[in-house]
């Protein structure tokens, strides 16, 4: 009876009691949420453009930002730095086209997701082989100062990183749109076959796509980096990023950032009124718990298109 | 020359069903089990203890998963999940209950196991692939963050650990801390050996059938009267039943204490993963030589470089680690996706005809 009154009842009656407490909530798991959308969208681009779930995103999230830091403190000035990285992506692109994805064209969807689960291991290895393990700082001028705006408190870097977001996502609703790579991409994600019959390259397709989800990785590598530091936790964070992927829909670069924002809200929400009921540290599994509701109830995700057969 | 079934005429129905038809092959499996069973004699506590019992755990962890990926298809990515339901509940079983015997103890804590397994397993009705993976994830984050917040499940232990109690069979002490490794050693090979045979069968006979016609084509194996609700939550218990079962061995016969950090995602469910992959996919042996594989490379990174005279850090070596068993699985993966299962079947036709291949 407590614990359903500590479920069901004493959350609405704080929330109600104090609005702002759970405003400041709703804008930091927002400010998450971001970064949970940024990594997310890596994922949405490579599956949309070649079919495959690329467990290996995290790692690479990882392996951008240790690229970045490790040539930084080596003296590297900031922007040399990110063209430098940006060049490893896109070399990162190449060998895992020519290596990798070259022998396993037309293999199952499951096969080349446990390749990319190799993958991971590889990237995350080599990432702290070269730049060590231990926590970077990253310092990249992003102001981080709190703000009041009325009676809610705000930090100028989460503002930053939303807007840095949805920069990135509105470059890329053009690139898709608009270009003729991008119209290839589309082409090529619709129908594997079809694309080739009028002339599109697959691997350059590929190498292209994998450059893109490398750079939204050193995008997302930095603002996270920047956040907490550039460290193994990184990677994890891919992990976070599945349900993310559930619940907007594997196909989808809105459902992508509109899942990432109701992940990093519903998780602070949830800690912060729910959690006590539960015992706290709910955080780590509600997003996963969200996600098998929805896989539940509604397989293909808010935005996904309807591909799941039933089974 | 030596390896020929020529001459060899199965007679009887019980021949032509036996697990190993071939002469030669009964006696090899003899051979190694008579090895196995006498290595405590010449091997010392640190590879009993660090090796082989390690080895002999996983290796029944990997024949669990693979008989639910390999065999059923159904991807989980909650191997350590359904592992730490095993010790756990083993762990509260023989606490709470006065002089239950400790291998009923095990065997029961792995129903419990499949319970769970089952629950968990009921997404696979709906989703496949990897969004099945994401609900096995749910699993594994779920059930860990459970042993770790309720104290109950570890009898408000402060140091939140659970820990084998010593318990006798036929009067020799096989868990807790005055049990010697070779005793822990005898029943972990037992256990594995058994449950080697019984999935062999398994997979071999009806219920192996079915699971392997839902995972090639699951309307095809609908439309021939298969029942996917009972054949895939039966692939997941069984599963769980494996997994679970080898979690109560690997902290009472392995590690002696544990807490959730020994079945968390890198510590357990990638590792049998891997196992799998790379020991071949639907392959009961592979499963095993599979887990023989990954137990070992760490082992041999850790002697090898000081031998030539090279000396690396740890995080260096977990860092090598990390990559070769990265680029094993993709080479794996490419090369021969049957995995080393697939390579001992080619060198087993190779032998058969050797020294005249033609």
């Amino acid at each position: 009876m407590d614990f359903l009154q500590a479920v069901f009842v004493t959350p609405f009656v704080e929330i109600w009691e104090s609005p702002f407490f759970f405003i400041e909530l709703v804008l930091v798991g927002l400010s998450t949420g971001v970064l949970y959308s940024l990594v997310a969208l890596g994922f949405v681009l490579i599956f949309k453009a070649s079919g495959m779930f690329n467990f290996a995103q995290g790692a690479m999230v990882l392996f951008a930002a240790l690229t970045l830091v490790g040539l930084m403190e080596h003296g590297v000035p900031l922007w040399a730095a990110l063209i430098l990285s940006m060049a490893v992506m896109v070399v990162l692109a190449f060998v895992v086209e020519r290596l990798m994805l070259r022998y396993l064209v037309n293999q199952e969807g499951l096969i080349l997701f446990m390749a990319t689960i190799g993958l991971n291991f590889i990237l995350e290895g080599t990432g702290q082989l070269f730049w060590g393990s231990d926590v970077k700082r990253l310092e990249i001028g992003i102001p981080d100062k709190p703000f009041d705006l009325g009676p809610i408190l705000l930090n100028t870097f989460d503002v930053t990183a939303a807007f840095i977001g949805a920069a990135l996502v509105v470059s890329l609703a053009i690139f898709f749109q608009k270009t003729p790579m991008g119209r290839a991409l589309r082409a090529v994600a619709d129908d594997h076959q079809a694309a080739l019959s009028v002339g599109i390259p697959l691997k350059t397709i590929w190498i292209a796509v994998w450059t893109i989800a490398g750079i939204v990785a050193l995008v997302a590598g930095i603002v996270w980096g920047a956040k907490s530091g550039v460290q193994f936790s990184l990677s994890l964070i891919a992990l976070k990023a599945l349900p993310v992927l559930i619940l907007g829909g594997f196909t989808s670069v809105p459902g992508a950032i509109v899942g990432g924002l109701i992940i990093g809200v519903g998780e602070k929400v949830a800690e912060g009124f729910w959690g006590p009921a539960f015992g706290g540290a709910i955080e780590n599994w509600f997003a996963y718990m969200l996600a098998l509701a929805f896989l539940v109830f509604r397989p293909q995700g808010l935005f996904g298109e309807k591909i799941i057969e039933r089974v | 020359m030596f390896y020929r079934e020529a001459g060899q005429f199965k007679t009887t129905y019980a021949d032509d069903q036996a697990v190993f038809p071939i002469l030669q092959d009964k006696i090899a499996v003899l051979a190694v089990i008579a090895v196995a069973y006498s290595v405590p004699l010449f091997a010392n506590e640190y590879w009993l203890q660090a090796i082989l019992i390690q080895f002999l755990v996983f290796a029944l962890m990997a024949i669990g998963l693979n008989i639910l990926m390999g065999y059923a298809g159904q991807v989980s990515l909650g191997t350590g999940a359904f592992a730490a339901v095993g010790a756990y509940a083993c762990y509260k079983l023989t606490t709470n209950i006065e002089g239950l015997n400790v291998i009923v103890a095990i065997l029961l804590s792995g129903g419990f196991a499949a319970a769970v397994g089952i629950v968990f397993g009921l997404p696979s009705l709906r989703i496949k692939g990897f969004y099945l993976a994401v609900a096995t994830l749910a699993a594994q984050f779920f059930i860990l963050w459970l042993f770790n917040k309720v104290g109950w499940f570890y009898n408000d232990n402060p140091s939140g650990t659970i820990t084998a109690p010593p318990r006798e069979l036929f009067g020799v002490q096989i868990t807790g801390p005055a049990a010697t490794p070779e005793a822990r050693y005898i029943v972990c090979l037992t256990f594995l050996i058994v449950g080697a045979w019984i999935a062999k069968n398994l997979a071999r006979g009806r219920i192996g059938r079915s699971w392997m016609a839902i995972r090639d084509m699951d309307i095809a194996a609908e439309i021939i009267g298969i029942r996917p609700l009972r054949t895939k939550l039966l692939a997941f218990a069984i599963s769980s039943f494996y997994c679970g079962v080898a979690g109560a061995l690997m902290v009472f016969c392995w590690l002696g204490s544990a807490e959730t950090e020994a079945f968390d995602l890198a510590a357990v469910s990638f590792p049998v993963l891997f196992m799998i992959i790379i020991g071949g996919l639907g392959s009961i042996g592979g499963s095993i030589l599979g887990a023989a594989f990954i137990v070992l490379v760490p082992i041999f990174l850790t002697n090898f470089p000081p031998m030539i005279g090279l000396e690396i850090s740890t995080a260096l070596q977990k860092h090598f680690e990390e990559i070769i068993f990265g680029a094993m699985i993709v080479i794996f993966l490419i090369v021969e996706p049957e995995g080393v299962a697939r390579l001992w079947q080619i060198l087993r036709e190779k032998l058969r005809k050797w020294p005249f291949p033609y």
